[in-house]
C-alpha cells in the first residue's frame, strides 16, 4: 500500500477498508513502516505495540469480511502514554512511573477504540506527569514538530501532535487539563477535540488535576474527530467524574453547515496578548464564517489564574510521596513546580475552585447571546526548542507555563473545544484557533469545524 | 503570570516553612526555580482573591455519594 491512502483521513482510510479496496493488515503495515523511517528523529512514540497492532488489522479484516459495520475500520492510531495499555507500563512521561508493573487492562477509551475497529500502533511521548504545554522531555526526548523540527511539538500531548502530522497514524488520542491536547493541534496543525469536562471517561488513564482533566482525540480532519467523539462516548462506572448526560450523534450533526448559528470573535484578553499570525489566523476564521460580532469574556484573566493555582495545588498533592522520596527522579522542569505547588496555602484553592463556580455562570449568561466563540489556541505559531522565555503585550514570562495563556480559562469550566488548523497565506507554520461551544454541545463546534474544512479555510496536511 | 503577588507575602520564607512541614527537601540548586513558581502562584491568587464573592458561591466539587 502507498503512503497516498495512510496520509488521508482516518475516515477515508476506514471508507476503504470497509469497501474491501485495502485491508487493515495492509494499512497497519504502511503505518509501521512510517513510524520506522520518520520516528528516529521526530520521537513521538516511546513504546510500539505493533504485534497487537497486526493482530488487531487481522481481526478487523475478518470482521470486516462478515460484514461487521466498524466506523474506525482499519484506523491505525496511537495513544499518549498516560492511556493504560494491556501488557504496558503507562509511565505519563515520568522515569519514577517506569518502575510499575505493566498495565493488567486497557484504558476505556482505548477498548472504545479498539470496539470500533481501529488499531493501536503504542504509546506516545508526553510532558512528564502532563504538567507541560511543550511536548519537552528530560527523559524520552522532546517530541519534535514534524513541520520544522527544529520546533516544539507543544505539549503536554506532544507526541499524539508529532505522530499525526508525521503520518505515522490517522488519529491519536490525548489528554487536556489546560491545553494538552489543543496546543500540540495548534502548533502542529491538526483538528483537535476537547470534550466537555465528564462527557468521556478517563477510566485507567494516569491523572494529572482531577478538577480539570479531560481527554480527547486529535485528527486530520474534523469530521475524523466526530467518529472518533461517536466511538468514545459511553458511561464508565470507574470515572467518578463522568456525568450522566446524553451522547450525541456527532457524525449524524456534522454536515448541517453553520445554519444561523451566532458565531463571535472573543476581544479584549485574547485579542492584547496575541502575536500577529495568531490575530490573523482568528480573523481569517471568522471571515471565512462570515462572523462579524465580537464578545467580551468576563474576567478571563482571573478565570485563568485560578486554573492556574488549583492545577499546581492537585497535581502537587497527587505526586507528594514521590517529590518527598524521589524529586531527583523528576525532569527538573517539572519538580520545581510541583514542589512550589505543595507549598500553596488551602485558601488559595477553595477561592479558585469558588471562582469556577462564578465564571461557570457568567459564561453561561454570554451563551444566551451567542452559540460559538472564536478565540486563538495559541500567541504564535510553535516556538523553537527549548525556548525558555516569551514576551506577550510587553511582559517577558517563562514560556512552559504560560504558553497555554487562551486554552486554560476555556478548559477551566469545561466546554467544548474544537482546534481548527490554519496556514496563513505564505506562512511555513500552522497556527490554531479554538471554536468553543456551550457545554453539552461537541455537535456545534465540530459542525463550524467541518463547514470550515469543507470551506477550505483549515486543513492538516501530513508535513511533507 | 504577570501580576504582582501581595507584598506582604515572603515567598522565601513561605518556602522554607513549607519544606519542612511538607517534608520537602528543596535542594539549594533548585531553591530559585521553586521560590519563582510560588511567585507566580501568589500573583494568580492574588488575583483570584481580590475578587469578591458572594458567601454562597460555593466550589462545584464533582462528588456524588
Amino acid at each position: 500500500m502507498s503512503d497516498a491512502l495512510l496520509f488521508q483521513s482516518a475516515h477515508e482510510i476506514a471508507a476503504a477498508v470497509k469497501a474491501r479496496r485495502t485491508t487493515a493488515h495492509a494499512v497497519t503495515q504502511a503505518a509501521i513502516a512510517q513510524i520506522e523511517a520518520t520516528d528516529g528523529r521526530l520521537h513521538a512514540f516511546t513504546d510500539r505495540t505493533f504485534a497487537r497492532a497486526l493482530a488487531e488489522a487481522d481481526r478487523v479484516d475478518a470482521e470486516v469480511a462478515k460484514g461487521a459495520a466498524l466506523p474506525l475500520a482499519g484506523v491505525p492510531y496511537a495513544v499518549k502514554n498516560l492511556f493504560d495499555i494491556e501488557g504496558v507500563t503507562t509511565r505519563a512521561g515520568s522515569k519514577i512511573n517506569r518502575d510499575n508493573p505493566p498495565a493488567a487492562h486497557d484504558a476505556f477509551l482505548v477498548g472504545r477504540m479498539r470496539a470500533a475497529g481501529s488499531v493501536l500502533l503504542g504509546a506516545l511521548n508526553m510532558g512528564e506527569y502532563a504538567y507541560d504545554f511543550t511536548g519537552e522531555n528530560v527523559h524520552d526526548g522532546a517530541s519534535l514538530n514534524p513541520h520544522d523540527p527544529t520546533r516544539m511539538s507543544g505539549g503536554s500531548s506532544g507526541g499524539s501532535g508529532t505522530a499525526l502530522a508525521a503520518g505515522m497514524v490517522a488519529a491519536s488520542l490525548g489528554s487536556d487539563t489546560n491545553g494538552s491536547v489543543r496546543v500540540p493541534s495548534s502548533f502542529c496543525g491538526l483538528f483537535g477535540l476537547k470534550p466537555t469536562f465528564g462527557r468521556l471517561s478517563r477510566g485507567r488513564t494516569f491523572p494529572f488535576c482531577a478538577s480539570l482533566d479531560h481527554l480527547g482525540p486529535i485528527a486530520r480532519s474534523a469530521r475524523d474527530l466526530a467518529i472518533l467523539f461517536d466511538a468514545l462516548q459511553g458511561q464508565d462506572v470507574e470515572d467518578h467524574a463522568q456525568l450522566r448526560h446524553s451522547s450525541l450523534d456527532a457524525t449524524a450533526e456534522i454536515g448541517k453547515g453553520i445554519g444561523d448559528l451566532r458565531i463571535a470573535v472573543a476581544e479584549g484578553y485574547f485579542r492584547s496578548q496575541a502575536m500577529p499570525e495568531a490575530l490573523a489566523a482568528v480573523d481569517a476564521v471568522a471571515k471565512a464564517l462570515g462572523a462579524f460580532r465580537t464578545v467580551t469574556l468576563p474576567e478571563v484573566a482571573r478565570a485563568r489564574s485560578a486554573a492556574y493555582v488549583i492545577t499546581t495545588a492537585e497535581s502537587s498533592a497527587l505526586h507528594l510521596d514521590r517529590l518527598r522520596k524521589r524529586a531527583a527522579d523528576f525532569d527538573p522542569d517539572v519538580r520545581d513546580r510541583l514542589l512550589s505547588g505543595a507549598m500553596v496555602p488551602a485558601a488559595w484553592v477553595i477561592a479558585a475552585q469558588r471562582f469556577r463556580t462564578w465564571f461557570r455562570e457568567a459564561m453561561r449568561a454570554v451563551f444566551r447571546d451567542v452559540d460559538v466563540i472564536l478565540a486563538p489556541a495559541t500567541p504564535f505559531h510553535a516556538l523553537p526548542s527549548g525556548t525558555k522565555t516569551i514576551t506577550l503585550d510587553g511582559i517577558a514570562m517563562p514560556a512552559r507555563p504560560n504558553i497555554g495563556i487562551f486554552t486554560q480559562p476555556i478548559s477551566f469550566i469545561g466546554l467544548p473545544v474544537v482546534a481548527v488548523p490554519v496556514w496563513l497565506p505564505g506562512a511555513k507554520l500552522p497556527i490554531g484557533v479554538q471554536v468553543i461551544a456551550p457545554a453539552w454541545r461537541e455537535d456545534l463546534a465540530l459542525r463550524v469545524a467541518w463547514h470550515l474544512e469543507r470551506l477550505g479555510a483549515v486543513s492538516a496536511p501530513v508535513a511533507a | 503570570m504577570s501580576q504582582k503577588a501581595d507584598a506582604s507575602f515572603d515567598a522565601e520564607a513561605h518556602a522554607d516553612h513549607m519544606a519542612k512541614v511538607m517534608d520537602l527537601s528543596v535542594l539549594p540548586e533548585w531553591r530559585a526555580t521553586v521560590v519563582a513558581h510560588l511567585i507566580a502562584t501568589a500573583a494568580a491568587a492574588e488575583r483570584v482573591m481580590s475578587f469578591p464573592l458572594d458567601d454562597h458561591v460555593e466550589p462545584a466539587p464533582v462528588f456524588e455519594p
